[in-house]
């Protein structure tokens, strides 16, 4: 056992950060030491947690300015002597404390347009090789802590950029869909247009903290990016956009876009 | 309306909208965290991809006998005949579970399931339940976008937003009218209106000092039928699951998947013997191995060997384990040993485990793929839960349903790993389905479907005020403190070996409890306070708590996860008998009701069999 400093943002957008004295045991993470604050010196500290085992996403908070997720942060990740400080994400509007409003993230995961089978199958017609699902199940670990969109710079100070930019996260998400042996839709152009491929420049920022160590980047990003190129010099689209016949592309759902969510504030 | 997001919740609201009506969610967390993102191992549905043999009276079978024949048969049936649908129908949304060389969804061994059976993605089938259901609600919204102009015209998700209470007319066939709540980002006050009310809040696992459950687990769904005047059934039957982490002591408790012992895992005590051996009960004696060589040929060859004990349902292991740490045969940190690194190439450990491997790394500092893991019992889930109608989920209360974790029935006295899963698809649909007729009927009906004048308004007046009393009251119990003493009380007296005494104490002790909970002081405001908020769970895990332990007091008999040191045998006359709780003026009251009887026949007997001595 041992006492350490944690610097913790209290308060909404104009709080501040709080000093406190607090004792750790071996083998803790930053979460059981936020909620032994709460315990005995700031009961009302707001702390967004679910499972404490890295599988729900609900902890992410950013610790000496790094996003982690607080619940799968060792103590001894840090010198005995540092002082530790945590603050809220800050890409998204902070409400109180560490907990910050990240519903940008749900705006965003509604424009994607849905899995799409063939018409005319059923459940229990699909059969698909591991080696096919392999791809998009990567994509599939994740856990939604946000932490690639809140460190992503396209957005993280850039208010404007929101409203026309999806962030790894859903980039992810319309290359895990893309990749899905049995699906029919066509998001490359929309990927592009609507939910801001092109602004990522592959920097890798998403990857480095992602928890559950996906490949964002180099599996997802940069293979979109790819068959976006593949699509505009594609014969068959070419084809296709002059005599105005399939392939189509998917575009995102109507009326799902609402002007308040566009900015990211709702 | 449908209380909880887990995947009982989503299954019920779309099947719900699917009928046509408006459906609100509305869930204590983020949209797509709720606690079944947590579940590990898979869904178990006969399928019959693995192993051709299975069928779904196979699985009804392994169920009721995991469930020491307390399972109410008709639920038992149902869940085995829908699960392969349910799992499909998944796929078909969007799921991707790993394969079989074929093609197919493959399916992995599991305690207690005589053939590989559990649908699975590596150890997070959870998560992709969870999100396939997340998704699939986002499709039907979008599909209601295109055609309403507004996605939340039939299914709207309000998150982060706790119900406390349930709103139910006057007299004995009074109706469900709605639920009243508040948004944990603003604190403010929510009332719902609606004809029927979906419980599919979970567990209440939260009640007990070592548990694999999230905070969520402070049995809101169960309390909360219990005040509106609805039945629970089962409630001593609580499942402690034998493999939770033991170390560090800022994880105990946290789970380690099952699968573990279904690809290979075996349990070892400190003088390295494979204890399970010693501990199979005699109804389960023709199935396991006796031997380490034959166990060990099962993997492989399933035909000709008996399957490892190591592979018995829960609540044998659980017991094992205990006894083992007991008799000073445990680990240096208080479990066993659980070893698969000795059993499986460290790439293959990686690929099939991979999340039990980045929770021993980054938590323990423990490679799994080089060294055994130290495991012990964690209390898991909660087989006992409100009295439903098999075919339609309903209560005994008009208007009230209940699907998930929160229902109780299913199990029996234990469930079988992967079950929940397919529980939830399976009776949370119905739920849907039992809600949307309900209404229809209603509103079909020659009386006014309104709720009476004043029943909301009176009801919301109340709840406002005491849900506002901890703010104010200055100088009271610190609600951290008393959930503290709370879960010292159950994990000690009310855990996994009970005796009689022991349960009277906890009794005493919960009482002197709820007498401090009506004190309860939680400074802050309301934005987003957690001492506030654990001063509104905290009457509710109280209640759940004394309906356990008044139940466990009573039934003197050992049986699934209810194990009495005082009364170890199982008896054929407890075998009729279901404990149900009610509440009356705020207190528990127990009732005997006769079990339900199968009309499916069983091969096997339980009767008169006695435990192996623990
Ligand atoms: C670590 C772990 C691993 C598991 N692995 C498996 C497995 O491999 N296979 C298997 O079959 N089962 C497994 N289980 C069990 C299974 O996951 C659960 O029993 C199941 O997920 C419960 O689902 P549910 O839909 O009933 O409720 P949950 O998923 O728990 O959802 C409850 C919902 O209710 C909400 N809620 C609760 N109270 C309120 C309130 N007052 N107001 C508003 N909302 C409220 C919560 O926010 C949440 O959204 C596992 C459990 C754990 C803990
Ligand atoms: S790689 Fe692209 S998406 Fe990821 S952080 Fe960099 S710019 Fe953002
Ligand atoms: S991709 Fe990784 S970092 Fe991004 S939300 Fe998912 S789990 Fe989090
Ligand atoms: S609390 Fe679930 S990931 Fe941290």
């Amino acid at each position: 056992m041992s006492e350490r400093t944690f610097r913790v943002w209290r308060g909404g957008p104009d709080g501040e950060l709080t000093e406190y004295r607090v004792e750790v045991n071996e083998g803790e993470v930053v979460l059981d030491v936020l909620h032994r604050l709460q315990a005995t010196q700031a009961p009302d500290m707001a702390v967004r947690w679910n499972c404490k085992a890295g599988k729900c996403g609900s902890c992410s908070v950013e610790i000496n300015g790094r996003p982690r997720l607080s619940c799968m942060t060792r103590m001894s990740v840090f010198e005995d002597d540092e002082v530790v400080t945590v603050t809220p994400m800050r890409t998204f509007p902070v409400v109180r404390d560490l907990v910050c409003d990240v519903s940008f993230n749900y705006a965003k995961a509604r424009e994607i347009p849905s899995f799409t089978p063939a018409p005319g199958t059923e459940p229990g017609d699909f059969r698909m090789r591991q080696a096919d699902v392999e791809r998009s199940q990567e994509f599939r670990k994740c856990i939604e802590c946000f932490l690639c969109n809140d460190v992503c710079h396209v957005i993280r100070d850039h208010e404007e950029n929101k409203e026309h930019f999806s962030g790894p996260r859903f980039l992810m998400r319309v290359a895990e869909l893309e990749m899905h042996p049995e699906d029919t839709a066509d998001r490359r152009r929309t990927a592009q247009e609507e939910f801001g491929l092109g602004y990522c420049n592959i920097t890798k920022c998403c990857t480095e903290v992602c928890p559950e160590g996906i490949h964002i980047t180099d599996n997802a990003l940069i293979p979109l990016k790819e068959r976006v190129v593949d699509r505009k010099y594609d014969p068959l689209v070419w084809l296709g956009s002059k005599i105005g016949r399939r392939p189509k592309d998917t575009p995102i759902a109507p009326n799902v876009r609402r002007p308040e969510e566009g900015r990211g504030t709702a | 309306m449908v209380v909880g997001a887990g995947g009982a919740g989503l299954r019920a609201a779309i099947a719900a909208r699917e009928q046509g009506k408006r459906t609100a969610i509305v869930s204590k967390s983020l949209f797509g965290k709720a606690h079944t993102v947590m579940a590990e191992g898979g869904a178990a549905a006969a399928l019959g991809n693995t192993n051709a043999a299975d069928s779904w009276k196979v699985h009804f079978r392994d169920t009721l006998r995991g469930g020491k024949f307390l399972n109410d048969p008709r639920m038992a049936e149902l869940h085995a005949r829908e699960a392969p649908e349910r799992i499909l129908e998944l796929e078909y949304w969007g799921a991707l579970f790993d394969r079989t060389e074929d093609g197919r969804i493959s399916q992995r061994n599991f305690g207690g399931h005589e053939y590989p059976r559990l649908a699975h993605v590596g150890d997070r089938t959870g998560l992709e339940l969870i999100r396939t259901l997340q998704q699939r609600i986002v499709a039907l919204q979008q599909a209601d976008a295109a055609e309403f102009g507004d996605p939340d015209e039939r299914l709207a998700v309000f998150a982060e937003t706790a119900v406390t209470s349930l709103v139910r007319e006057g007299g004995d066939d009074g109706r469900i009218v709605g639920a009243f709540g508040y948004r944990r980002v603003d604190g403010g006050f929510v009332l719902f209106e609606a004809p029927t009310v979906i419980l599919a809040t979970g567990g209440i696992g939260k009640a007990f000092r070592t548990t694999s459950n999230s905070w969520e687990y402070t049995g809101d769904g169960h309390a909360q039928a219990l005040r509106a005047g609805a039945s629970l059934i089962n409630m001593e039957f609580v499942q402690f699951h034998p493999t939770g982490m033991v170390w560090p002591p800022s994880v105990k408790g946290i789970l380690v998947t099952e699968s573990v012992r279904g690809d290979g895992g075996v349990l070892r005590n400190s003088r390295g013997e494979r204890f399970m051996f010693d501990y199979v009960p005699d109804v389960f004696r023709s199935q396991y191995a006796e031997t380490e060589e034959e166990a060990d040929g099962w993997y492989d060859d399933p035909t000709r060997h008996r399957r490892p004990p190591e592979l018995l349902p829960r609540d044998e292991v659980a017991r094992a384990i205990n006894s083992e740490v007991k008799e000073g045969r445990g680990s240096p940190h208080g479990g066993v040993f659980l070893d698969v690194s000795s059993r499986l190439p460290a790439e293959e450990i990686r690929r099939r485990l991979p999340s039990m491997h980045h929770q021993f790394r980054e938590l323990a500092d423990v490679d799994i793929t080089a060294e055994p893991m130290e495991v012990g019992p964690t209390c898991h889930y909660v087989m006992g839960g409100v009295r439903v109608d098999a075919d339609t989920a309903a209560s005994d209360v008009p208007g009230l349903f209940a699907a998930g974790e929160v229902a109780g029935g299913m199990h029996g006295s234990n469930r079988l790993g992967g079950n929940s899963l397919s529980d939830l698809l399976v009776f949370g649909r119905r739920a849907g389905l039992g809600a949307a007729a309900y209404v229809d009927a209603l509103e079909a009906g020659e009386g006014d479907s309104t709720p009476a004048t004043g029943v909301l308004e009176r009801a919301a007046a109340e709840a406002v005020a005491s849900s506002l009393a901890p703010l104010k009251q200055g100088a009271g119990e610190n609600p951290y403190a008393i959930h503290s003493e709370l879960q010292d009380t159950m994990n000690d007296l009310v855990g996994i070996i009970r005796r009689g005494p022991e349960v009277e104490r906890a009794l005493e002790r919960l009482a002197a409890l709820a007498e401090r909970v009506d004190v309860l002081s939680a400074p802050g405001d309301r934005v987003y306070n957690p001492g506030w908020h654990l001063a509104l769970a905290l009457p509710n895990m109280l209640l759940v708590s004394e309906a356990v332990a008044r139940a466990a007091l009573e039934r003197t008999e050992s049986r699934g996860g209810h194990t009495r040191d005082d009364c170890p045998e199982m008896s054929a006359e407890w075998r009729r008998v279901n404990l149900s709780v009610r509440a009356v003026d705020g207190r528990v009251e127990l009732e005997r009701t006769p079990s339900r009887t199968s009309p499916v026949s069983c091969s096997h007997s339980s009767t008169g069999t006695s435990w192996p001595s623990t």
